[in-house]
């Protein structure tokens, strides 16, 4: 599996995302500087966490305005696999590439600490490696993982399936509402999610809970920790 | 050269300097400073900058080692690690900033300790924090709590880098002057580390990375003051951090010391510009010449003054090979970062200020750093205190009621509240974060390496005895890197005290500092980096002595370490160590007899360093893999923090002798460990073998924590008093600790 990983200045978990993304392919991604208009041939485009552009201004609201951005946008309408982790979930929605927005934490804090999350909807090209209804383990750090939308879209998000993954066992670290934890486009092939997956993939992390996303894209129907 | 004001006793006082001080400016320089030059002299002659009352007992610490590349005079320490890989590292202080505005105060003081590590060409890994606060119930306790915590993760997390590690204490000696101590440690490769010594005449000196402002002008002559209520006027001095445009610059430096161009480099930290100018001119020989019009500005008329003075941060100055140039600039450009030439190496030894075509500064450069006043201040032996026995306090009527309180108490309950906000994971590579004995970081592309982190003192022994708690608080970090099986190999100090020119408090920093250096050569743990922060006192009340100490440790192979959360069910759990004696100045005296007095645990640093020996070897061997050492509280606070770490309950047997002092006597040179029944008879012949004396405490297992005779708490009543204060306390609904379950 080809991926690409784009950088934007002020992204910080780029570095986790590449190293996982070559623990789990064996192949190093591509990045794509912010400044690129066209990305390369791919099967996998992340746009990783971090502070882009610091989130001065809003979480994501900076980033989203970038040239490779709308490269980005016109690989997901083309229905090239687009997967946004933190800041790239905030700046997915802040492109307008999913719906919804990121508020403050619930508490006005910056949290960081491992939750569980239900996988709602394993038929997604980003879940089909885990059950439905499996509970996995999985690190959260950041400040505006709130997620909120209104009632239409939250009825759309749920009458499509469009929920992916939801805090589960009273671990929503943030507030987010209905537990949503990520989503993904009506055509399927754009995920958002606050928790780092890319944390969670090695023995030497704890567990390798996150490794199902990245396995689901590859086609690998190898099983993860339950 | 131009004579903005005439420079007056006071306007020399405003600038703090003494008036002999200002005399020696003269003498140095043969006629009346210029403003700037005055600015200049003011900046690199404070006591944060040029150490001149610690320099003297600075000079006794041991600093070198086998594996010591560069020793404290650099941005930071270099130590190395094999495989042709070094760990850079420093610790700092923010104190005087955060107590004016905390946030910003405790966010550039990370800021600040980054800069100084990838300075030098390391890639920043792991940070930690010491933080002292006043009494909980003093009314500026929570708000500053809660600035300083959210400023350090603030810059930290935006930055990337993973907090693995720090300390957060309560007393009311802190109450006017809170402390804040940032630790970062970077990697690098021990063949491309970059030094601050210019080399070459004639060659550009180059600004790089975010623009001046007034911010700052003058922070560091502001933090070589005490406080009075006029606190408030100086908050202009505290400078704002921008953790986006400093994760930029490291990447940017990174990038650019790839290429070649970099002859030297320096942060500017304290004193900005002409701190960073001069020591690189200083150290390589050479001069330097600046023209302010090249300095890029945030501000319109900005005078030579403020841009000499300005502490505006993620700021950097090098020397450039000018063959690369344009290769330099380009990465600059692509960043978004400043790049400027703003100068030049000269071979006259003079500091060179040039503003509009005027030269508003000329001074020698090498005096300006080696000829700063040094002191030998007078100072007198500490009053010794008496000797606290345990039977000179009365045993407590509940022993589990005793141990609730401890652990749910401001000083031992859980930080879970404090490091929660910060990014504890990021670089995937932590491998044990924080709430153990101490951090512990992989090495990226490293097969099998590991390095650990510790931050530690213990501020009431200090205060009770310089020379033990200088000692106890090397022991204590050098105690914990063992417990997770590291090899400790060096340490910076970052020194919290009053003012140096009181006799009683110079004689704390004396003593302090003898006996940090006993431990660091008796455990051969070298100090190869640091920072001094005199001082510290409001309306002539000063802190605590509070000398934090910061230990890196290696771990060859990460397979073999000990935690503090992998205790299994049917684990046979031992003390190393002696039996619990000793209640003077302990936690327990603290919070059950609310008493503060006798003398700290005795630090016996040979037996520290048998029974730390011994730890490693048993963890190296495999045999060990969950251990964690005794400090404050003592054996009971250790096992309950086991117990609740692992979530799992034990049967205990601690030996004969007063309650108090086998449960919660905080003598030295000890540790729980726990291992395997099978291997229980090999690990108790290794001990014999070593001279370690052990006690078999018990078997681990069900959801109590049993001290026959003694105390009978469930693992999750211990839990909730642990947990409970911190949130409670921030969000101002703080209950008692439940009682006894």
């Amino acid at each position: 599996m080809k991926t690409a990983v784009v950088l934007l200045p002020g992204l910080n978990r780029d570095r986790d995302m590449i190293a996982a993304l070559r623990t789990i392919t064996g192949k190093k991604p591509v990045t794509v500087w912010q400044t690129e208009t066209a990305l390369p041939d791919v099967d996998l485009v992340v746009v990783p966490g971090g502070f882009s552009f610091g989130d001065y201004l809003r979480a994501g609201a900076i980033a989203a305005r970038s040239p490779v951005m709308r490269a980005v946008a016109d690989a997901a309408a083309k229905g090239v696999p687009v997967l946004g982790v933190c800041n790239g979930f905030q700046i997915l929605c802040e492109a307008g590439l999913l719906p919804g927005a990121l508020m403050r934490n619930a508490a006005l804090r910056f949290v960081c600490r491992e939750v569980k999350l239900e996988v709602v909807n394993a038929r997604t090209r980003f879940s089909t490696a885990y059950e439905e209804g499996q509970i996995i383990r999985c690190p959260v750090a950041h400040h505006d993982g709130n997620y909120f939308a209104d009632d239409a879209t939250l009825k759309s998000l749920k009458d499509d399936g469009q929920i992916v993954f939801r805090y589960a066992e009273g671990t929503n670290p943030n507030g987010a509402i209905h537990d949503i934890a990520g989503i993904v486009n009506k055509a399927g092939n754009v995920l958002g999610m606050m928790p780092h997956p890319e944390n969670l993939v090695e023995p030497e992390h704890g567990g390798t809970d996150g490794r199902g996303i990245f396995e689901s894209l590859l086609g690998a129907s190898t099983s993860v920790a339950a | 050269m131009p004579t903005e004001l005439k420079i007056t006793p006071e306007l020399v006082a405003l600038h703090g300097l003494k008036p002999e001080e200002y005399e020696r400016v003269l003498s140095l320089i043969g006629r009346e400073p210029s403003l700037t030059e005055l600015g200049i002299f003011s900046a690199m002659w404070n006591e944060h900058c040029s150490y001149k009352s610690s320099k003297r007992w600075l000079r006794t610490l041991p600093t070198k080692g086998e594996r010591v590349i560069q020793g404290p005079g650099e941005n930071a320490g270099v130590v190395d690690i094999g495989d042709g890989l070094c760990v850079v590292f420093k610790m700092e202080s923010h104190n005087h900033p955060s107590y004016i505005e905390p946030y910003q105060g405790a966010a550039t003081g990370v800021g600040g300790i980054l800069r100084d590590v990838f300075t030098m060409g390391a890639r920043p890994i792991a940070a930690m924090n010491a933080l002292r606060f006043g009494a909980p119930d003093h009314p500026k306790t929570r708000h500053l709590v809660a600035g300083v915590v959210a400023g350090v993760g603030g810059y930290g997390n935006s930055f990337g880098v993973p907090t693995v590690g720090g300390e957060v204490n309560f007393h009311s000696r802190y109450n006017g002057n809170c402390l804040v101590n940032a630790f970062a440690a970077g990697l690098a490769k021990s063949d491309a580390i970059f030094y601050s010594e210019a080399k070459g005449v004639g060659l550009p000196v180059v600004y790089l990375g975010a623009k001046t402002g007034r911010d700052g002008v003058g922070g560091a002559t502001m933090a070589s003051a005490e406080f009075d209520e006029t606190i408030e006027d100086k908050r202009p001095t505290v400078q704002v951090g921008d953790p986006f445009t400093e994760k930029c610059l490291l990447e940017a430096c990174l990038e650019l010391m790839q290429t070649g161009a970099v002859i030297a480099i320096q942060d500017m930290g304290a004193a900005g510009l002409t701190c960073s100018a001069v020591e690189m001119g200083a150290k390589g020989g050479l001069g330097i010449e600046l023209d302010l019009n090249a300095v890029p500005v945030r501000e319109d008329g900005m005078t030579p003054y403020e841009m000499m003075l300005s502490e505006s941060q993620e700021r950097m100055l090098m020397v450039l090979d000018p063959d690369k140039r344009a290769e330099a600039e380009a990465i600059f450009v692509k960043w978004g970062l400043d790049f400027a030439i703003v100068g030049k190496t000269t071979d006259d030894l003079r500091f060179r200020v040039l503003f509009d075509g005027q030269e508003v500064a000329n001074l020698p450069i090498r005096e300006l750093g080696d000829e700063a006043p040094e002191y030998d201040r007078p100072w007198v032996e500490p009053k010794p205190r008496p000797v606290i026995s345990a039977s000179d306090v009365p045993a407590p009527s509940d022993c589990g009621a005793a141990l609730l309180s401890l652990l749910g108490s401001p000083d031992l309950c859980s930080r879970r509240w404090v490091f929660e906000q910060y990014d504890t994971m990021i670089q995937g590579n932590s491998l044990q974060r924080p709430g153990g004995d101490a951090g512990v970081v992989r090495v990226d592309g490293h097969a099998t390496k590991a390095l650990a982190f510790s931050s530690d003192v213990t501020p009431r022994y200090c205060e009770a005895d310089p020379y033990q708690g200088g000692a106890q608080a090397v022991a204590e970090c050098w105690r914990n890197l063992c417990a997770v099986g590291a090899e400790p190999l060096a340490a910076t100090d970052n020194l919290n005290f009053g003012n140096p020119e009181k006799p009683e408090l110079m004689g704390q920093f004396v003593k302090a500092v003898e006996g940090i250096g006993a431990a660091c050569n008796a455990l051969a743990f070298p100090i190869v980096s640091g920072n001094v922060s005199l001082y510290n006192e409001t309306h002539g009340q000063a802190i605590l002595p509070t000398p934090t100490i910061g230990g890196v440790g290696l771990i060859e192979d990460r397979t073999k370490t000990a935690r503090i959360d992998s205790l299994k069910s049917g684990d046979v759990l031992f003390l190393v160590g002696a039996d619990g004696s000793h209640i003077g100045a302990s936690a327990y005296l603290a919070t059950i007899e609310d008493r503060e007095d006798g003398t700290p645990p005795p630090v016996d640093l040979a037996v520290e360093k048998r029974n730390g020996d011994f730890v490693r070897s048993v963890i190296a061997k495999g045999m060990v893999r969950t251990c964690h050492d005794l400090s404050d509280g003592g054996l009971a606070v250790a096992l309950a923090e086991l117990a609740m770490a692992s979530r799992l309950g034990a049967d205990i047997e601690a030996g004969d002798g007063p309650d108090h002092a086998i449960l919660f006597g905080e003598d030295q040179a000890r540790y729980v460990v726990a291992l395997a029944p099978d291997d229980a008879q090999r690990f108790e012949a290794a001990a014999r073998d070593a001279g370690v004396p052990i006690r078999r405490l018990g078997t681990a297992g069900g959801d109590r924590l049993r001290i026959a005779g003694r105390l009978d708490l469930t693992v999750r009543a211990m839990t909730v008093a642990n947990e409970s204060w911190f949130p409670s306390y921030m969000s101002g609904t703080l209950v008692e600790p439940p009682a006894a379950a």
